[in-house]
């Protein structure tokens, strides 16, 4: 049967062109590869070759017409024992046509639907470990330690690289002891190649291990957030969910102190706008333990943003020989009724110091740890905006397109009607960090601008 | 079927079957006719987006999956419908990702760069150039970790070769000793840019001489001499010895993607490779001087290649696009896909 050759669409925009110039003529022999014809478009000109063999049998469309659609056919080639009397010039409407069917864009993305009269869900609140469970003090930097030590002794799949994590015990000693216990093969130190090594962690977990790649510090993760994003993050989905990168990327983040611009940076917000990523920025050391561990057990890449000034803070952990927090459940650190606060890593440390303020003063605030921000738990966040009608955000982050913008809109789209006074959020300054020791303390949030946001939110 | 056990000799002076012969005519011949099909769905708009071809270079992949081993492990760039159907994935599922559509490998979310076969050890289609690198060496540390002896062949182009975590990978991969065989598919223009413009150093194979990694230039456009280089590559990694880089010299005979119209360089230099260098053809004559196959047996591989490639095409309209449903699948996994490489008891 001929084959109708048809005007191609030569970029991904293209939709009609000029065909400039015929390079073949009736009667022709063409084999696949032979230019046919040069064609015209928007940008450039294009040559146009042959698919299959046959001869020209008739050429459709003559040279220097312009405004040819895409699809139209040029020219009808012949195969072997056809004649140009086989033609039925009675061409068909051009396939494309019918093929672009457009789907009705799906529902828009992660927000919940809504009722017309918004009831206060119902959180998941029940207790990260059982009441009577013995305690034991220690450090967040520990809590870390042993939930790695542990899950490594659990999974032989689970390794630990980066700079300075096996001999030298951790550049914050947050791996301390790991070399000992469980060798070189496991505890791997790299060299300063942030990109490299997080891109060889990648490659290792579709593998089918379980690495913990610690960066010395976030800040230096940026060398290697291509690996993070592109590779680790979206695998999963551009491969039909064949294949993922189960792993932890973790180290410390934010503010140290007089560490300047290029060391102080928190990227919750960064991380958490990624599908793809699970985020986890916790405050107390039970939940830095818990977390991890449920971060090393999940089957998808998991950002674990630590603080090096807590790592020295001492909380109370469960003693149970397996003990995990899971993603998704904020915790609520103190009850109240005037205001909520919501706050998570480092920031927990003003928006407590501030309830108790305000206790004084006979403000009751609550406080909500989120502990992880991708899963977020909104609707622990939406039941307490719901009883006490207001709601202050705290993070160390820059303030454009921060946690708390996103909380605000949140709130604002799920409880407009129980709010009393607009969500105030309490961020890092938009400024990069200075160095001296008093305007770096301007540059941060602080307890000072938690109160005065609840006196704003709450008139009084 | 002739089968008498003879040899044909090629320039890479290795010996070969007719067999093998034929079967390197045939898996080559795929992916041209498949590439040009590609191409012209493209046209149609059928196919979207970037599209890059393989033509040229299909000597390249053919070559060194005649030295691998099951097991062995692949990862590439974005420019990977060649290394997919010569490792044994299935054409109509290629065509299909192309196309966008649920019968495609990655159930039409990935698209021509984006796709991946667990089952084939097919890694990717990864969109970043450079990317990929520290991904295949970071492949071949599972392997080492496991202590199996497995290799992975990482591919990537001579533009790639610039990137700077292809150092940092070069130089970890020696320090660990990892079998990973670094393929340089130098096809000498890094999108429009030729090697010329964009590489201080013509021969990009001793860049790894820094780090203790040995390398070789390979004739790309032979298919026997990429064989050759192959088996030495993977006996070197198999053994222990770490990091090997190949160097091999192809031609890309389109352009750069399909919206590329390559004026960087002129019709007759292309027109010289197709001539003179073709590694279809190269193969073709070894086959038909050598009497190892007749015209007529050729045209028999050509009719069946055709009718693979034409079903797949097929396939690949007549697939539903995926369901809506699919936009919010696979971003989270409950399990890991490709499961965990140690058996724990737990799992």
């Amino acid at each position: 049967m001929p084959t109708e050759v048809l005007m191609p669409a030569l970029s991904p925009t293209m939709e009609e062109g000029t065909l400039a110039k015929w390079l073949v003529k009736e009667g022709d022999t063409v084999s696949s590869g032979d230019i046919l014809a040069e064609i015209e478009t928007d940008k450039a000109t294009m040559e146009f070759e042959a698919v299959d063999e046959g001869t020209i049998g008739k050429i459709l469309v003559e040279e220097g017409t312009e405004g040819v659609k895409v699809n139209t056919p040029i020219a009808v080639m012949l195969e072997e024992g056809e004649s140009a009397d086989d033609i039925d010039t009675s061409s068909k409407a051009a396939p494309a046509e019918d093929e672009k069917a457009d789907e009705k864009p799906a529902e828009k993305a992660p927000a919940k639907a809504k009722d017309d009269a918004p009831t206060p869900p119902k959180p998941d609140q029940t207790p990260d470990w059982p009441d009577g469970t013995e305690m034991k003090t220690q450090t967040v930097r520990e809590a870390l330690r042993d939930a790695m030590a542990e899950e490594m002794r659990n999974d032989p799949n689970v390794f630990v690289m980066g700079e300075e994590v096996a001999e030298y015990q951790g550049a914050y000693k947050v791996t301390q002891g790991l070399l000992d216990e469980f060798g070189a093969k496991r505890v791997i130190d790299t060299p300063i190649t942030e990109h490299g090594f997080a891109g060889i962690g990648v490659g290792a977990a579709f593998g089918g291990l379980r690495p913990i790649v610690e960066f010395m510090t976030f800040n230096f993760a940026m060398q290697a957030i291509d690996q993070i994003i592109n590779s680790a993050a979206k695998t999963l989905y551009m491969s039909g969910g064949q294949m993922g990168a189960p792993m932890v990327f973790r180290g410390p983040n934010g503010a140290a102190a007089r560490v300047g611009a290029q060391h102080s940076q928190d990227y919750g917000a960064w991380y958490a706008h990624i599908p793809g990523l699970k985020v986890v920025q916790p405050y107390s050391a039970a939940d830095a333990k818990g977390l991890l561990k449920s971060a090393i057990r999940d089957p998808n890449p998991v950002i674990f943003l630590e603080n090096e000034i807590l790592y020295g803070k001492s909380f109370e952990v469960p003693v149970l020989d397996d003990f995990t927090i899971p993603f998704g459940k904020a915790k609520i650190w103190r009850e109240g009724s005037d205001v909520t606060l919501v706050s998570w890593g480092i920031g927990m440390t003003y928006a407590l110091d501030a309830a108790e303020k305000l206790a004084e003063d006979g403000i009751e605030a609550e406080v909500i740890d989120l502990r992880t921000l991708r899963p977020i738990d909104y609707d622990t966040v939406i039941s307490s905006v719901m009883k006490t009608n207001r709601c202050v955000t705290i993070e160390e982050g820059f303030p454009v397109a921060s946690i708390g913008n996103h909380l605000s809109a949140y709130i604002m789209e799920n409880a407009f009607d129980y709010l009393d006074a607009p969500v105030i959020n309490c961020t890092g300054k938009d400024v990069p960090m200075p160095y001296a020791a008093n305007l770096e303390k301007l540059a941060l949030t602080n307890t000072d601008e938690v109160l005065e946001a609840v006196h704003k939110v709450t008139y009084r | 079927m002739a089968t008498r056990k003879s040899a044909a000799q090629s320039k890479a002076g290795s010996n070969v079957s007719a067999d093998e012969l034929k079967s390197y005519y045939r898996d080559m011949l795929l992916i041209r006719r498949f590439e040009e099909k590609a191409g012209q769905l493209y046209g149609m708009g059928l196919i979207g987006g970037f599209c890059h071809l393989y033509i040229g270079q299909e000597a390249v992949v053919v070559g060194l999956e005649a030295a691998a081993e099951e097991g062995d492990k692949r990862i590439t760039t974005y420019r990977d419908h060649g290394h997919m159907l010569a490792c044994g994935m299935n054409p109509d599922g290629v065509m299909a990702e192309l196309t966008g559509r649920e019968g495609g490998y990655s159930k039409g979310k990935g698209g021509s760069m984006h796709m991946f076969s667990k089952e084939k050890h097919f890694y990717g289609g990864h969109g970043i150039v450079g990317a990929n690198v520290p991904l295949g060496a970071g492949l071949a540390f599972a392997d080492k970790y496991l202590e199996n002896d497995r290799v992975t062949f990482t591919y990537f182009g001579d533009g790639a070769a610039n990137q700077g975590q292809v150092y940092e990978t070069f130089n970890m991969a020696a320090l660990w000793s990892l079998p990973v065989i670094f393929v340089i598919e130098n096809n000498q223009y890094a999108m429009g840019t030729s090697q010329k413009r964009s590489t201080s150093t013509p021969d990009i194979y001793t860049r790894g001489e820094a780090f203790g990694i040995p390398g070789e230039a390979v004739d790309g456009m032979d298919v026997l001499a990429v064989k050759e280089a192959g088996e030495k590559a993977v006996a070197h990694c198999r053994s222990g010895k770490g990091p090997y880089i190949l160097e091999i010299k192809t031609y890309r005979y389109r352009g750069h993607s399909m919206s590329d119209p390559a004026k960087y360089r002129t019709r007759e230099e292309v027109q010289k490779m197709r001539e003179e260098k073709d590694a279809i053809e190269h193969v073709r004559d070894l086959l038909l001087k050598g009497k190892h196959a007749t015209e007529d047996d050729l045209k028999a591989i050509d009719k069946g290649i055709k009718d693979i490639v034409n079903k797949s095409a097929e396939f690949a309209k007549e697939s539903p696009e995926p369901d809506v449903s699919e936009l919010y699948t696979d971003i989270y996994a409950e399990e890991i896909p490709q499961g965990d490489a140690i058996e724990t008891e737990d799992a």
